[in-house]
């Protein structure tokens, strides 16, 4: 199934074999995963599945049990997110980490800022402002104003200032927690653009925890199936269907009620 | 994007503008209150303002109360608070004094009194922060720790005020020397929080802690490090007053003027729950209290009174605050 016969050297992340424990349990069992440059990468799953834990492990919150992880073909241990950020690993969580009372830019620019040179190190807002209305204008994020503060806009506006606020960050995989999340249509057809925009732009590689399995293989390039702590199918998004993935995950449950029919 | 009614309000405010006002005339608004208050006191007796004295009393009673609110307002920001505010008030010129007593001059005994607050500002960080107790849990035991600690060593009796008279002078006991080191620190602390990292992560730690940690934030350096500040502002008020009336007592300041201090921040719009609050908010909100509790001395009606009206301004200020941002939401949808 992963016949990367193509480019092998065009593959920025790759996982093997990665198990993760808590104690008695075993979260992942041996999990691998590959990830070229401009792909997106969309995993399925129900709640449990391990999608959360393989995600921390390649933002580098935690450390797997067993596994090794390659950045660009080399093997790396991360030893923690910011370990992985300097690497180019930039993650949107489900809570945003927008803080609400905040502006649109001082957000973008939150623990970035721009500063006066000088001993105070004053915030140099013109330039956070500036530079903040130029990245929306390019990845084509519309904001009246970016000295809003970010309470006052819509759930997917949010999560478009935070999916620019990582790409700002200089960040070549992005991986996005359950981006379309307690959205309407309208404000999700707002984001698949523009996670189609930022590939387009053809330098970003994106994985995308997701649970609508329409909108996953919509935008995704392939899609990776998750079920207890396993891969349990990998395809292109092109060459399987929502009814083919949806007799999977009902086959799975079968066998999971009565074993001896499996 | 610009078609709902939701986002009407937002196009509307497209400069920022109606934000800006909303938040700006919320302390104008609390100013304006300030300001019909000293001109109906005014009415009621022609001494209250005009007068050198007046007003020099006026400041001396807005001063230590503004300065100590600026170290609550960054605390409560980060939605913190500090209770043990004015015992380490009460604690600091003790500090001074020893240290004199011990031989030292006073700018050093001054400068041992600060470190000394600021390490009471360390434990209380580091109590709420590392070993994860809130700060309301820990304050309040500090703060009666401290008022125990100082009454011992100072047997609970006074002392006079070590220094020069123009040490003296300059850090308080002049008239308006207080409500000048208000202003100065004022000014600096506003810096701080508007233009500084520090005060835009101190804002971002209060509003999403989680999300202020996500980005990289540390938040615990942070709050230990207001925890630390409003200590040393708080020690320094002590030192201040005790120049003032060239007296340390032992039973000066504690929660009385702490009380003062969140409430002129409160009445200035600082929000308890963390993530917004100004300077400028508790430097008039000190004002006010002020300036009531100076009328009403004045006019003759007597403390009981001032503690009603006292109350009854924390919870309109309150209430105000809370709905406010909510009702100019309503109103720019229609």
């Amino acid at each position: 199934m992963t016949a990367d016969v193509t480019q092998v050297n065009s593959e920025i992340i790759r996982a093997e074999n990665i198990v993760m424990k808590f104690g008695a349990l075993t979260a992942l069992r041996g999990v691998s995963l590959d990830l070229k440059r401009g792909e997106i990468l969309g995993i399925l799953g129900d709640n449990g599945a391990g999608k959360s834990t393989l995600m921390k492990i390649i933002t580098g919150f935690q450390a797997p049990t067993e596994g090794q992880l390659f950045i660009d073909g080399q093997a790396v241990q991360l030893r923690s997110v910011d370990h992985a950020r300097s690497l180019g690993i930039e993650c949107v969580y489900q809570d945003l980490a927008l803080a609400n009372g905040l502006s649109i830019f001082h957000n973008m620019f939150l623990n970035r800022e721009i500063v006066y040179p000088g001993p105070f190190r004053l915030l140099n807002n013109r330039a956070m402002r500036r530079r903040t209305q130029e990245l929306l204008d390019e990845i084509g994020v519309h904001v009246p104003s970016v000295d809003l503060p970010v309470e006052r806009l819509s759930g997917g506006q949010r999560q478009a200032i935070a999916v620019a606020r990582a790409v700002n960050s200089n960040a070549r995989v992005l991986l996005l927690d359950e981006p379309l999340a307690a959205m309407g249509a309208r404000e999700a057809g707002l984001i698949i653009d523009l996670i189609l925009r930022l590939k387009a732009k053809g330098s970003l590689s994106i994985i995308m925890i997701m649970h609508n399995y329409a909108q996953t293989l919509e935008i995704a390039d392939r899609i990776m199936l998750m079920q207890r702590g396993a891969v349990t199918y990998e395809n292109h998004a092109a060459a399987t269907s929502v009814p083919e993935l949806m007799e999977i995950v009902r086959r799975e449950y079968r066998s999971m009620r009565n074993p001896a029919s499996a | 994007m610009a078609t709902t009614g939701v986002t009407q309000p937002v196009r509307r405010s497209s400069t920022g503008v109606l934000l800006e006002s909303v938040l700006k005339w919320r302390e104008i608004s609390i100013l304006l209150v300030a300001v019909l208050l000293i001109a109906y006191f005014e009415a009621e007796n022609r001494d209250f303002l005009l007068t050198s004295a007046s007003l020099e009393n006026l400041s001396q009673f807005i001063a230590p109360a503004a300065i100590i609110s600026f170290g609550e307002i960054m605390l409560m920001i980060g939605g913190e608070i500090d209770l043990s505010a004015g015992m380490i008030f009460a604690f600091a010129p003790f500090v001074m004094h020893f240290a004199v007593v011990a031989g030292m001059p006073a700018p050093v005994g001054l400068l041992l009194a600060l470190l000394a607050s600021g390490l009471i500002g360390v434990v209380n960080g580091v109590v709420t922060l590392f070993l994860r107790v809130p700060s309301f849990v820990t304050t309040l035991g500090t703060m009666f720790l401290l008022n125990g600690l100082t009454l011992t060593l100072s047997a609970g009796t006074p002392v006079d005020v070590p220094g020069s008279p123009g040490f003296q002078a300059f850090f308080g006991h002049w008239g308006y020397s207080e409500i000048c080191w208000a202003i100065v620190i004022g000014l600096m602390m506003h810096v701080l929080l508007r233009n500084t990292r520090w005060g835009l992560h101190t804002v971002a730690s209060g509003g999403n802690p989680h999300g202020a940690a996500e980005t990289g934030i540390n938040v615990r350096r942070l709050k230990i490090g207001n925890f630390i500040l409003s200590a040393v502002l708080s020690g320094f008020v002590g030192i201040l007053e005790g120049c003032r009336i060239s007296s340390v007592d032992p039973q000066a300041g504690g929660s009385q003027i702490m009380f003062l201090a969140v409430a002129s921040g409160v009445i200035g719009g600082t929000s308890l729950a963390g993530g917004s609050g100004t300077i400028i908010g508790g430097l008039i909100g000190a004002t006010v209290l002020g300036v009531l509790n100076d009328g009403f001395t004045l006019i003759g009606i007597n403390a009981f009174t001032f503690n009603i009206i006292l109350g009854a301004a924390i919870l309109i200020a309150m209430v105000f605050n809370i709905h406010m941002t909510r009702l100019s939401r309503l109103g720019g949808a229609r």
